[in-house]
C-alpha cells in the first residue's frame, strides 16, 4: 500500500512564497478533497508535487513510502505511479491521442523493466476503447490531436482517460469541475468512480463542492494562504459551501498578518 | 503517424562519424578545375551528341563569367577549382562491410533497411537483389509507354523528346549553380508519362538503390503529358555519405494540361555536403505540380522549389520541411511565379533549428499584372529548440495585380515547457517529450509522404534528439 506524505512542505514561485507549510497524507484507496480560495496555492501543490521546474521547494518533505521525492524528475514521480490531471491541459498539435498513451504507456512500462517490448497494439486498441467506451468518449478522439481545438469537457474526460490508462496509485485531480457543465461534470465523475478501489487513492483539488457530491471523498482539507488550515468528514465541505471561507480565515487569525 | 514507441536504445547519431575513405580507383577521372577541355573530356566519355557538347560549353562560358552568390548561406570555403567535375568510379570495387563504422551500421538496423541494401547504401557490393524487382516493373511500365531511364539513356534512346525539353524549364544561365550544373551534369533521371497514364513510382528500394549512385551534378528530366499522373521520389531517409562534398542538381518538370505530378525530396546528405539545387516545373492549363521537400542533411543547402504557373488554372504547392541540427545552414522554402489568370498556390513550410543550427525561409511569389482572381496562401512555422539556434523568414509577394487573394502567416515558437512538462508528467523522458513534440510539428508534412518514408523519418528526427548537446 503506497503512501504520500506531505512534510512541512515550503514552495516559492518566482520567489514568492507561496505554499507555507502543508501537512498531508493519501494512502492508496483513499479519496481527499482540498478546497479553498482562488490563488490559495491549491495547484502549486499539485505542480510541486510533480516536481515542476518553476516550483522552488524551499523546505519540509514529499515523501513516497517513506523515501523524499524531491529531486527526482517529473517522469520519475509519474513512473512511480503519481499522476497528475491539469486544469489547463496544453494542447500538443499533431500528436493524436492514441499515439500519445501508446507512448506513455510504454514509458511507464520501459522504466518497470527496460527489456519491455511495449504494449502490443492489439492489447492497447482493446485497452484503450474499453477505457473510451467507460468515459463516453467517442472512438474518433484517438485520432484527434491532444487537446488541441478540444472543449473544456473532452479535454477533462481526456485527462480522466489518461488516468485510466496509466492506472496510477494516487491521482491528482487539479480543478477537474472547472469548466464542466452539470452533464459533462457528471460523465467526469462518474468516470473517476469506475476507477475507484482499494488501489487508487485520489487527491482532488476544487473551490466548488459540487464534485464532491459525486467523487464523496473520504477527507475534506481546506487551503488558505498556503497552509492547510482545517479537516473533516463530508460535511465540512457542505458547511464550506454554505458559509464560505471567511470563518475559517477569521478563526485562523489569517486577518491579523 | 508518427511512431515513437520504439525507445532509445542508440545514442546520439554524430555525422561527423559518417566519413568514409575513397577507394582510389576510377575507370576514368577528370583532374581538378574546370575548364574546356575538361567538360570536352566528359561529352566524349559519354558519346554525346554534338548539340549536347555545344550546350556544355555555352553553359560553362556563362559561367566563368558569374560569381558565387553572396547572399543566403556562406559559400566563402567553397573552392569550386578544387574540385574533380568528372569521377566514374569503378564498378564492383571500392569499400568493405568492415570498413563501414558502426554507428552507421546501426542506423541501418534502426529504420531497419535489409542487410543487402545496407551494403548497397554504404557502397559496398554492386549487386543488389531489388533490382530484378525494379527490372520487372521497369518492363510492365515500358509496356504502357512510360520511359523510365538514366538521364544518358533517355537522351541516347529519346534525342528528340529530350532535345525539345532539356534546358528549357531551367537556362542554364538561370544562375551560376545550373551554369555549372548545365557544363558538367551527369547522372539522374529521365521520365516520361504518356496522356492519361497514372504511375506511382514511390518504390523506396529501388530509389536508395539509385540515390547511392548519384552523381555530385545531377541532372532530372520529367515530362508529365496531358492528364498523366506521376508521384516521384528522390533520396531516402537513410543518411548517405557522398564522396564528394559538393552536389549542384538540376531538376526540370513538365506539367501538361490536367496533368498532375508530385516530386518527393528526402535529403540527408552527410554534414560536410554543400547541397545547391534548382528545382522547377512549367505548370499548364488545369495542371497541378507538388514539391514535397524535407531536408535533414547537408552542411549547406540552398533550394526553392519552384513552379511557373503557366496557364488558367495551373496549381502549384510546395510542402517544405528543414530541421537544422549543429554546423547546419539550410536555406530553403520556394518560388511561385503567377503568370496566368486562376493560378493558385500554395507554400507550407515548416522548419526546426537545434543545437547551433541555422533555417532559414525564402518564399518568393509574383504576380503579373492581368493574372486576375489568382490566388495564394503562404504558411511557414519555425521550431527553435535551444537559444544557440536561429531561424530567420524572408517572404517575398511582388503582386502587379489587384484581383488577386494573398494570404501569408507566418509563425515563430520556442519548445513551450508547458508542453513538455505536460508530456513528462506522463513519464516521457525529456528526449521523448521534445521529440514528441518536434514530430506533432511536422506531422501536416509528414502525412504527406509515402508511409514507409514516414516512419523512417519519424525514426530518424527522434535520433537527432536523442542524447543531444543543448
Amino acid at each position: 500500500m503506497s503512501e504520500l506524505k506531505i512534510t512541512d512542505l515550503h514552495v516559492n514561485v518566482s520567489g514568492m512564497p507561496i505554499l507555507k507549510g502543508v501537512d498531508l497524507v493519501v494512502r492508496q484507496g483513499e479519496v481527499h478533497a482540498i478546497m479553498g480560495p482562488n490563488a490559495t496555492g491549491k495547484s502549486t501543490l499539485a505542480y510541486a508535487l510533480m516536481g515542476h521546474p518553476n516550483y522552488q521547494i524551499t523546505s519540509g518533505d514529499i515523501l513516497w513510502d517513506g523515501k523524499s521525492i524531491i529531486g527526482l524528475k517529473t517522469e520519475e514521480i509519474a513512473q512511480m505511479g503519481i499522476f497528475l490531471a491539469f486544469q489547463y491541459p496544453v494542447a500538443i498539435p499533431g500528436v493524436s491521442v492514441a499515439n500519445f498513451l501508446r507512448t506513455a504507456i510504454n514509458a511507464h512500462r520501459y522504466a518497470k523493466d527496460p527489456k519491455d517490448k511495449g504494449i502490443p497494439v492489439p492489447e492497447f486498441r482493446q485497452l484503450m476503447l474499453e477505457k473510451m467506451k467507460v468515459l463516453k468518449i467517442d472512438q474518433s478522439m484517438a485520432g484527434r490531436y491532444l487537446n488541441d481545438g478540444f472543449s473544456g469537457g473532452e479535454k477533462k474526460r481526456v485527462e480522466i482517460l489518461q488516468m485510466a490508462m496509466l492506472n496510477p496509485k494516487i491521482a491528482i485531480l487539479d480543478e477537474t469541475d472547472s469548466g464542466l457543465d452539470i452533464d459533462a461534470l457528471r460523465i467526469v465523475s462518474k468516470g473517476i468512480n469506475t476507477l475507484r478501489g482499494p488501489e487508487l487513492g485520489i487527491l482532488t483539488i476544487t473551490h466548488y463542492q459540487r464534485i464532491l457530491n459525486y467523487l464523496k471523498p473520504d477527507i475534506v482539507h481546506v487551503m488558505i494562504d498556503g497552509k492547510i488550515v482545517e479537516f473533516g468528514g463530508p460535511d465540512l465541505a457542505l458547511k464550506l459551501e454554505d458559509r464560505g471561507y471567511d470563518w475559517l480565515k477569521v478563526g485562523n487569525g489569517q486577518e491579523i498578518q | 503517424m508518427s511512431d515513437l514507441n520504439r525507445t532509445n536504445l542508440i545514442r546520439g547519431v554524430d555525422h561527423s562519424r559518417y566519413g568514409f575513405k575513397d577507394p582510389e580507383k576510377y575507370l576514368f577521372k577528370s583532374r581538378k578545375g574546370l575548364d574546356d577541355e575538361v567538360v570536352r573530356q566528359i561529352s566524349v566519355f559519354k558519346k554525346e551528341p554534338d548539340w549536347m557538347l555545344r550546350f556544355r560549353l555555352r553553359a560553362l562560358e556563362h559561367f566563368q563569367k558569374m560569381a558565387i552568390p553572396n547572399w543566403g548561406v556562406d559559400l566563402s570555403d567553397l573552392n569550386l577549382n578544387d574540385l574533380y567535375y568528372y569521377v566514374k568510379p569503378t564498378e564492383g570495387e571500392g569499400r568493405t562491410w568492415e570498413e563501414v563504422p558502426d554507428t552507421i551500421k546501426k542506423t541501418f538496423d534502426r529504420l531497419g533497411i535489409p542487410e543487402a541494401e545496407q551494403k548497397f547504401l554504404a557502397g559496398v557490393g554492386a549487386q543488389y537483389e531489388s533490382e530484378m524487382v525494379y527490372h520487372n516493373i521497369k518492363e510492365k511500365l515500358a509496356q504502357q509507354g512510360v520511359i523510365f531511364l538514366s538521364i544518358e539513356e533517355g537522351l541516347r534512346k529519346h534525342p528528340q523528346l529530350f532535345r525539345e525539353h532539356f534546358g528549357k524549364v531551367v537556362p542554364y544561365s538561370d544562375n551560376t549553380f545550373t551554369a555549372l550544373n548545365s557544363s558538367v551534369w551527369s547522372g539522374g533521371s529521365f521520365v516520361y508519362i504518356p496522356p492519361g497514364m497514372r504511375v506511382d513510382l514511390p518504390l523506396q528500394a529501388y530509389f536508395r538503390l539509385n540515390s547511392a549512385n548519384i552523381g555530385q551534378f545531377e541532372r532530372s528530366l520529367i515530362i508529365a503529358d496531358e492528364g498523366a499522373q506521376v508521384h516521384y521520389v528522390e533520396g531516402c531517409t537513410a543518411p548517405l555519405y557522398s564522396r564528394d562534398s559538393f552536389h549542384s542538381g538540376v531538376i526540370e518538370i513538365i506539367v501538361k494540361k490536367r496533368a498532375r505530378v508530385r516530386y518527393t525530396t528526402i535529403q540527408n546528405w552527410s554534414t560536410n555536403v554543400y547541397n545547391l539545387v534548382t528545382q522547377r516545373a512549367h505548370v499548364y492549363a488545369g495542371g497541378t505540380m507538388e514539391w514535397v521537400d524535407c531536408n535533414l542533411g547537408s552542411k549547406v543547402t540552398m533550394k526553392y522549389p519552384a513552379c511557373y504557373l503557366l496557364e488558367p488554372g495551373a496549381h502549384g504547392e510546395i510542402l517544405s520541411m528543414s530541421f537544422a541540427g549543429q554546423g547546419q545552414h539550410l536555406d530553403s522554402g520556394g518560388k511561385m511565379m503567377h503568370l496566368a489568370e486562376e493560378t493558385t498556390s500554395k507554400i507550407t513550410s515548416k522548419s526546426i533549428s537545434k543545437s547551433g543550427g541555422r533555417s532559414s525561409f525564402r518564399g518568393w511569389v509574383k504576380m503579373k499584372q492581368g493574372v486576375k482572381h489568382a490566388r495564394t496562401n503562404v504558411v511557414c512555422d519555425a521550431l527553435i529548440l535551444d537559444p544557440q539556434s536561429r531561424s530567420d523568414t524572408y517572404p517575398d509577394l511582388d503582386t502587379e495585380e489587384e484581383a488577386i487573394s494573398v494570404g501569408y502567416e507566418a509563425s515563430v515558437s520556442k519548445i513551450d515547457e508547458e508542453q513538455l512538462f505536460y508530456l513528462k508528467s506522463r513519464g516521457l523522458n525529456d528526449d521523448q517529450a521534445v521529440s514528441m513534440v518536434v514530430s506533432g510539428f511536422i506531422e501536416p508534412l509528414m502525412k504527406e509522404l509515402p508511409m514507409e518514408y514516414a516512419v523512417e523519418m519519424n525514426r530518424l528526427i527522434q535520433m537527432q534528439m536523442e542524447g543531444s548537446v543543448g
